[in-house]
């Protein structure tokens, strides 16, 4: 296996790196920003004592990070070894 | 580990001895109990637990002392991923987290969420943005990439200017909190109290550098998430039975609304975006957004975390470890809401409405820490109203096992968390500014020549420096931990964030581009905090009104930001585009594998 990738196979691989960059960046946007824009709305829902609002606040959308967080590093690393750029 | 050869033996068992070590912490806190049921008084256990805990770091310290460079800036980039995490934990979760961050949700409610969301959700932007590409340069420091990017020292020593604006602000904070912890359990003045705590964290730092902040800070992690769990899971099962505070606090939450109401609260805990009239403002709403997306940012752009992830041994521990990370800093901060509410509800019930002549001691031990607690008799009944109670956010966390009546030794472990996060972040912050100091300033600009005891002689010298002038500032009690913590991150967001990604996501970035948008970015970031802040009146005379949008400056960067991102973008196009020789050098730190190029 050659050690540098030609300017088309660094192409394609940039390409799934970046569509999984997006991809967790707009989750990412969702669990950050958007849900918490009807978090008025949200807590008028109580689960188990919760308001829902503040649930996602204080709970939900952190869980939401770590399982991106994770994914990221699963998918990257399937992406690497596909292309056999990961390292020995 | 006191000499790089015995390196591979204590990696490869770092998991008994972390796990040893731990084992011998919860027997240590056991015993401490026992003896407190013997009888034996509040201040010695307080005082056991302050000076051992400040002891075994100190000896961690010292047998991880180190003459080679790349130990020292690096810890030999030997830190597997999941030690990684932990000490990027500890490194991350400073006095505001452990001290401050549940007592703002106390006190704020539902806004103070904007904490919660802001201090995690970061670490995404790490993940997917920065953390692999910047372990695949694998310098040692931050502005070393700008400087390798950016082609030379004008970046650099920008990058060098933003990194010491923000993580001086920073280590103040940290100073402050140290001070607080160790004035009260030691029983001394607060300004002898934080030189006490300084050299606790010299003693980390100096002899080993990264090396010894790595291995400590795994020990301060291990017992900072233990201090910080004990008490709330207690409580947990006392109130209702399930030692899971995560679940049940959802019923302390319903308690409070209902004990606000017969007390006459109306701003109430969990409702979203109120006032202090408890009527939702789109002041408020607007403030809850700015801070988030500013802390988040700041995240991905402070320093001492990203250094972090120089240490591991490869791009794919990196990534590894920032998931690592996060899931050590949620296990902390999904728990501090609990915190906040478990508080709320023990002083809801068993402090307001009691007669003031018969509040326990931990009133009167508080009140003497320079008037972070007072309780005045406004109406001279005798009894405590909820007006007449006024707690500051620094002191919730740690006053609240005795405020719910626990035994003083969980007292004396949450005061060893919260130095443990003080001093594990105080210490990555400390070394974020003298590597780039001795490193980038002295090594690369000044004396390239010089060699290698030298530039580990500098390092040392001014790591003493920079920490005898943070404690000196604190000293001066600048602002409240969590508001100047706020301002390091977006001095850091607003200066680094947008040359380091577009620096890896955009060849198109120029040198020039980098530098205008760096400088001009973080000039507004600062020029906004600091006339709001200590100039609010020129400020309104110059803009006819007292905030830009009713944005606090906590959120400063909320203006900077946009300004770096748009000035890099238009500069960029305006000057010639970056050489072959730099797109290759991009190219090759995107991608796990072979050298990096011009390197």
């Amino acid at each position: 296996m050659a050690d540098k990738l030609d300017a088309a196979r660094m192409q394609e691989y940039w390409n799934k790196t970046s569509r999984l960059m997006w991809t967790i960046f707009a989750l990412w946007l969702f669990f950050a920003f958007f849900i918490h824009l009807f978090a008025v709305q949200l807590n008028g829902v109580t689960i188990l004592g919760f308001p829902l609002g503040f649930y996602m606040a204080a709970q939900g959308s952190l869980i939401a990070f770590v399982v991106l967080c994770v994914w990221n590093a699963i998918a990257q690393n399937k992406i690497d070894e596909e292309f056999g750029v990961q390292e020995d | 580990m006191a000499n790089s050869n015995a390196g591979g033996g204590f990696i490869g068992n770092l998991g008994k001895i972390y796990g040893g070590y731990a084992g011998g912490f919860i027997v240590f806190t056991l015993i401490l109990a026992v003896l407190e049921q013997m009888g034996v008084p509040n201040k010695i256990i307080g005082y056991c637990f302050v000076i051992l805990t400040i002891g075994v770091y100190a000896y961690i310290g010292i047998l991880s002392r180190t003459m080679d460079l790349s130990e020292y800036y690096v810890a030999g980039r030997r830190v597997p991923a999941l030690y990684n995490g932990m000490a990027t934990g500890a490194d991350w979760m400073s006095a505001a987290s452990f001290i401050s961050m549940a007592g703002g949700i106390y006190l704020g409610g539902y806004n103070a969420l904007g904490y919660v969301l802001g201090w995690t959700g970061g670490y995404v932007l790490v993940g997917i943005l920065l953390a692999p590409y910047l372990r695949k340069f694998g310098q040692f420091t931050v502005p070393d990439f700008l400087g390798a990017r950016y082609e030379g020292n004008g970046a650099r020593l920008c990058g060098v200017i933003v990194l010491f604006c923000a993580s001086f602000t920073y280590i103040v904070a940290q100073c402050f909190g140290i001070g607080i912890i160790t004035a009260r359990f030691l029983g001394i003045p607060f300004e002898i109290a934080i030189f006490v705590g300084l050299l606790g964290i010299l003693v980390c730092s100096m002899l080993g550098g990264m090396r010894a902040v790595t291995w400590t800070q795994v020990a301060q992690y291990i017992i900072l998430i233990i201090a910080y769990l004990v008490p709330v899971v207690w409580l947990s099962t006392k109130k209702y039975g399930i030692p899971i505070p995560e679940l049940t606090y959802g019923q302390a939450l319903q308690q409070i609304t209902l004990l606000e109401d017969k007390l006459g609260v109306v701003k109430h805990f969990t409702d979203a975006f109120t006032n202090a009239k408890g009527e939702f403002t789109w002041q408020e709403f607007n403030n809850f957004w700015a801070l988030v997306l500013c802390l988040m940012i700041g995240t991905a752009s402070l320093p001492h975390i990203l250094m972090r992830y120089f240490t591991t041994p490869s791009v794919r521990e990196a990534r590894n470890s920032v998931a690592w990370s996060i899931f050590f800093i949620f296990l902390l901060y999904f728990t501090a809401p609990a915190y906040a509410a478990f508080a709320k509800l023990e002083v809801y019930q068993n402090v307001i409405g009691q007669p003031i002549a018969q509040l326990p001691a931990w009133v009167q031990n508080w009140s003497q820490v320079g008037g972070l607690l007072t309780i005045k008799d406004g109406n001279s009944d005798g009894i405590l109203q909820l007006s007449e109670f006024v707690i500051n956010q620094d002191i919730i966390v740690l006053s609240m096992p005795e405020i719910a009546g626990l035994p003083y030794v969980v007292s004396g472990l949450v005061a060893a968390g919260g130095l443990a996060a003080a001093l594990s972040t105080a210490d990555g912050l400390l070394l974020a500014i003298a590597n780039a100091l001795s490193h980038d300033v002295y090594y690369k600009m000044i004396d390239p020549k010089a060699s290698t005891a030298r530039r580990l002689i500098v390092a040392r010298g001014l790591l003493v420096v920079v920490a005898i002038i943070a404690a000196a500032v604190a000293g001066t009690r600048p602002s409240g931990i969590i508001q100047m913590v706020a301002w390091a991150f977006s001095l850091a967001a607003a200066g680094l964030f947008a040359p380091l990604v577009l620096g890896i996501w955009w060849k198109r970035t120029t040198k020039i581009g980098a530098i205008t948008g760096m400088m001009s970015g973080f000039a507004v970031c600062l020029f906004y905090l600091v006339m709001t802040r200590y100039a609010p009146v020129t400020f309104k005379e110059m803009f006819g009104t007292d905030l830009w949008f009713g944005i606090r400056n906590i959120s400063s960067a909320l203006f900077g930001l946009p300004v770096a991102f748009v000035v890099t973008y238009v500069v960029s196009l305006m000057t010639p585009e970056p050489s072959k020789e730099m797109q290759d050098f991009v190219d090759s730190i995107r991608v796990p594998r072979g050298v990096v190029a011009g390197t």
